[in-house]
């Protein structure tokens, strides 16, 4: 990005610019739960800020997010819902929603879409089941089987809409975030790094954490060094 | 009351010595005195009773129940004015509930936010505590739900509960039957029965108004059907004649 500053050109360095989330996100509903899943490379321009970053954010003990778009804008987002979840969560004095938590976010993305860029994925589980809800860039808040999103997503959307199933049980749902990232990871320069996903069922939130190291190769890429 | 006269009454913010908040005890007075009766009980409907102020007023033009949303309703007794504007605020809690969270407002939530509306009109010397209750009928994912919320600000649940003039002597038959066991079509009979019979003595006319919102109304809140209400009217009619019989 080059900037005009009292006549005289000044070059940002690309550390200095805008810190993204140019990303790859998914979360997939199963029979009892949802699995979310994300990359965790954080980019300033082609610098890469942080290759370990989370971008599943807990909202609630059953509702997690994944967040794409400006790093800055979807935490504060992230943090603005936290906050009204909350206090929602001590009036009403029990588990809170999903779709409620969705509803929320919906507002603060809807409400400053001006402002913001910010692409989300609301996804849990709770009374009855659990859900995917998508927030994509204007605001509009869409209920979905699963959901794909940031920049690595386009280079997946045939081989989700291929391999994905209704009714794939927990374990199948986990492998499909898996795969579905490492083929983001590997096309995607501002998709990479590690592979973290959220499993959320009637028990509470599972994480996982597989470092770079671990990630099987994908098409022709070298194995890691043992 | 022995405080009256001695200044201790003239602001809701100014207790008397012995701990009382006379402007808000007067707010309950104007609600006791009341000539309605309202009676509630759990699973769950309303009904009220009130006397008809004119011979010239259109029939059921004056009305005590109103829709908060499409799950609740609420039966104001005391200073008609003042139980308008505290629908009207329940019928915004509830929209914007609706609106910013995406569900429809719990029961639980709505009577504590009104009941916190009313407290507020506690807490200022240059205002007025409501002179108005709100019976507060709710269905909602947790059942069919029944609260009271009074002027002073404090609200509960009950399983059945009566305001207004003859509040007594309706609790008093109300606490005979076996509320939560019957179904919503026999206590409309019911709610008719003793609402006829409280109202026996003073030979008045008057009015009853009933609503409900249970699963036979498909967790809605209305007004009971016109040939429900006929029939409990009737039962209640029959029921008071068969006790003058007896005596």
């Amino acid at each position: 990005m080059a900037r005009i500053v009292a006549g005289s050109q000044i070059t940002d360095a690309e550390y200095m610019r805008d810190i993204s989330l140019g990303t790859t996100i998914i979360a997939v509903t199963f029979d009892g739960g949802v699995v979310l899943g994300a990359d965790s490379r954080t980019s300033s321009g082609t610098y890469i800020a942080n290759r370990v970053q989370d971008k599943i954010t807990p909202l609630l003990d059953n509702v997690y997010l994944c967040r794409s778009g400006s790093a800055s804008d979807t935490q504060a987002i992230a943090s603005y819902v936290q906050y009204y979840l909350a206090q929602h969560q001590a009036e009403l004095g029990g588990p809170v929603r999903v779709e409620t938590a969705a509803k929320l976010a919906m507002q603060m993305a809807y409400g400053n879409k001006n402002m913001l860029q910010a692409g989300l994925i609301i996804a849990g589980h709770d009374s009855s089941g659990g859900s995917v809800w998508a927030i994509p860039l204007g605001g509009t808040l869409l209920k979905v089987p699963y959901a794909i999103g940031g920049s690595g997503s386009a280079y997946i959307t045939g081989w989700c809409d291929k391999n994905w199933r209704a009714g794939f049980t927990r374990e199948q749902a986990r492998e499909f975030v898996r795969a579905a990232l490492r083929h983001a990871m590997a096309r995607d320069s501002s998709s990479g790094g590690c592979v973290r996903t959220v499993v959320i069922d009637s028990n509470g939130a599972d994480r996982e954490f597989i470092p770079n190291t671990k990630l099987p190769p994908t098409y022709g890429e070298l194995a890691a060094p043992a | 009351m022995s405080g009256i006269g001695t200044g201790y009454d003239l602001s809701a913010t100014t207790y008397s010595p012995d701990g009382k908040v006379f402007q808000t005890d007067y707010a309950q007075k104007a609600v006791d005195n009341s000539r309605v009766t309202s009676v509630g009980a759990q699973r769950s409907r309303e009904a009220v009773e009130k006397l008809v102020v004119s011979k010239l007023l259109v029939e059921r033009s004056s009305r005590r129940i109103h829709n908060i949303d499409r799950h609740a309703g609420i039966c104001m007794a005391g200073l008609l004015p003042d139980g308008r504007m505290v629908v009207n605020r329940a019928a915004d809690e509830a929209t914007n509930y609706k609106s910013f969270y995406g569900e429809p407002i719990p029961g639980r939530v709505l009577c504590e936010r009104l009941a916190s509306y009313m407290h507020l009109f506690n807490l200022y010397w240059s205002m007025r505590p409501y002179g108005a209750a709100g019976l507060l009928a709710t269905y909602d994912d947790d059942g069919p739900a029944l609260y009271l919320v009074e002027p002073s600000g404090v609200a509960h649940g009950y399983f059945g509960t009566a305001v207004g003039k003859a509040r007594q002597a309706v609790k008093n038959e109300l606490e005979k039957m076996k509320l939560g066991q019957i179904t919503c079509r026999e206590a409309v009979v019911e709610a008719a029965k003793i609402l006829h019979k409280v109202h026996e003595e003073d030979g008045k006319p008057f009015e009853i108004e009933i609503s409900w919102v249970c699963d036979e109304s498909g967790r809605v809140h209305q007004k009971v059907p016109a040939e429900v209400l006929a029939e409990a009217e009737a039962a209640a009619k029959a029921a008071l004649e068969e006790s003058d019989m007896e005596d």
